[in-house]
């Protein structure tokens, strides 16, 4: 049911005044609370007015310029198939909630998503709480890890047949995780506790996977 | 300009008289329309980056924020739902959090909030009336805040403080801290409401 702390957070969500670990676990929440999303879209619209009251210096004129040649450089979202509706079985909710908090996507209605999907496939992890995101050939792990020991990191690992790819290394804490390999279909990812430089190649079992 | 141009100038505004809503210009936008994406920046850009200007204290920082809300738009603008925010809304809440995330990033702090410190005041020269009025609007409703909720928004809101900066900065009870920014913000929206 409902945690009442929870319902505390809405204000301070608002104002983007939760550290990552609370923004993650607010807009999982989000996902199953009616009431919070408009509660939320509500306090937000006001907080966007607070955006009127500074006067900053006027933005240097080449700002439009750079925005508008990196936009016509960039996929136009026009070119992607449009998103799917997300129609999904209660079961699937939970990891639905993942994906949007992966990609940023508030669910009330805030898409902040740094790249708008063409598809993405939800692969639950195999040994933690959490899911592998997958979009077109990239990776992002969404996953609650504990802190690793004192000069320990975990290590995303993208393998191919008996290849491990170095994907990324990582600390512990409610995260997504970009994976720094491209994903193609049959590969494994798996995450191991390692060196905190990372290490060339996995050298203690998987702590979680998925197939791709 | 010649005559000529002058009597034809008006004929030529006639024809795109009726300006494109906020939502008609992010639909042109979700349909890759990067015209489209050039006046939502006309129209949010210099809010946008006062804003994050005065998060990070930085033009370099502001731009780079700034640009990727704008990105992010370009990129996302599908996603936009209307029944659920303003495109307004949408758009200044993307810069925002893109320049808190910055200045945490590069902990750029954000206790200069503290000191309300005024921005350059030739800065409103060439503004739009609207922008002046929305501002006049908002802080008078600041102002009848009652002083530590004030603090409270602006803190977390321009200083980019988590809730439990806020806290340990102000020497308060994080259940004291939430208590605040909830009720500034639902004040400040009645405020806002009132006609």
């Amino acid at each position: 049911m409902i945690q009442p702390e929870l319902h505390d957070l809405a204000a301070a969500y608002a104002l983007d005044a939760l550290d990552p670990e609370e923004r993650w676990t607010y807009e999982q929440h989000l996902y199953s609370c009616e009431r919070c999303r408009e509660e939320v879209a509500a306090l937000r619209e006001t907080a966007a007015e607070l955006a009127y009251v500074p006067e900053g210096p006027a933005p240097p004129p080449q700002l439009r310029e750079r925005i508008l040649r990196e936009a016509r450089g960039t996929r136009s979202v026009a070119a992607a198939p449009r998103r799917r509706r997300w129609l999904f079985p209660a079961t699937a909710v939970a990891a639905v909630a993942a994906t949007f908090a992966a990609v940023g996507f508030a669910v009330w209605g805030f898409s902040a998503q740094e790249n708008a999907p063409v598809e993405q496939q939800v692969v639950p992890l195999n040994g933690a709480p959490g899911n592998l995101i997958v979009a077109g050939d990239e990776g992002t792990l969404v996953v609650c890890l504990d802190q690793p020991p004192s000069g320990k990191a975990y290590e995303a690992w993208v393998i191919e047949g008996d290849t491990p790819r170095r994907a990324g290394v990582f600390a512990g804490g409610c995260q997504s995780v970009q994976l720094q390999e491209p994903l193609a279909s049959g590969n494994t990812v798996a995450v191991t506790l390692e060196d905190e430089g990372g290490v060339d190649s996995p050298t203690t079992d998987p702590l979680l996977s998925a197939n791709v | 300009m010649s005559e000529y141009a002058i009597a034809f100038a008006p004929a030529k505004s006639r024809v795109r008289v009726r300006e494109r809503s906020d939502e008609e210009l992010l639909d042109a936008v979700a349909s890759g329309d990067d015209g489209a994406l050039a006046a939502l920046y006309d129209r949010f850009g210099r809010v946008a980056y006062g804003l994050a200007y005065r998060i990070l204290r930085d033009q370099a920082l502001a731009e780079d924020a700034v640009q990727e809300a704008f990105l992010a738009i370009w990129r996302s603008a599908q996603g936009y739902q209307r029944e659920r925010a303003k495109p307004a809304t949408w758009i200044l809440t993307l810069v925002h959090r893109r320049s808190v995330d910055l200045v945490r990033r590069e902990d750029r702090r954000r206790a200069e909030a503290l000191d309300e410190s005024r921005e350059p005041a030739t800065a409103s020269v060439d503004e739009e009336a609207g922008i002046r009025d929305r501002r006049m609007a908002v802080q008078e409703a600041l102002a009848q805040l009652p002083e530590d909720q004030r603090q409270a928004l602006e803190l977390a809101y321009y200083g980019g403080l988590t809730q439990s900066e806020l806290a340990e900065r102000l020497g308060v009870p994080l259940g004291t801290i939430k208590s605040r920014m909830f009720a500034g913000l639902g004040r400040l929206r009645e405020l806002l409401a009132e006609p």
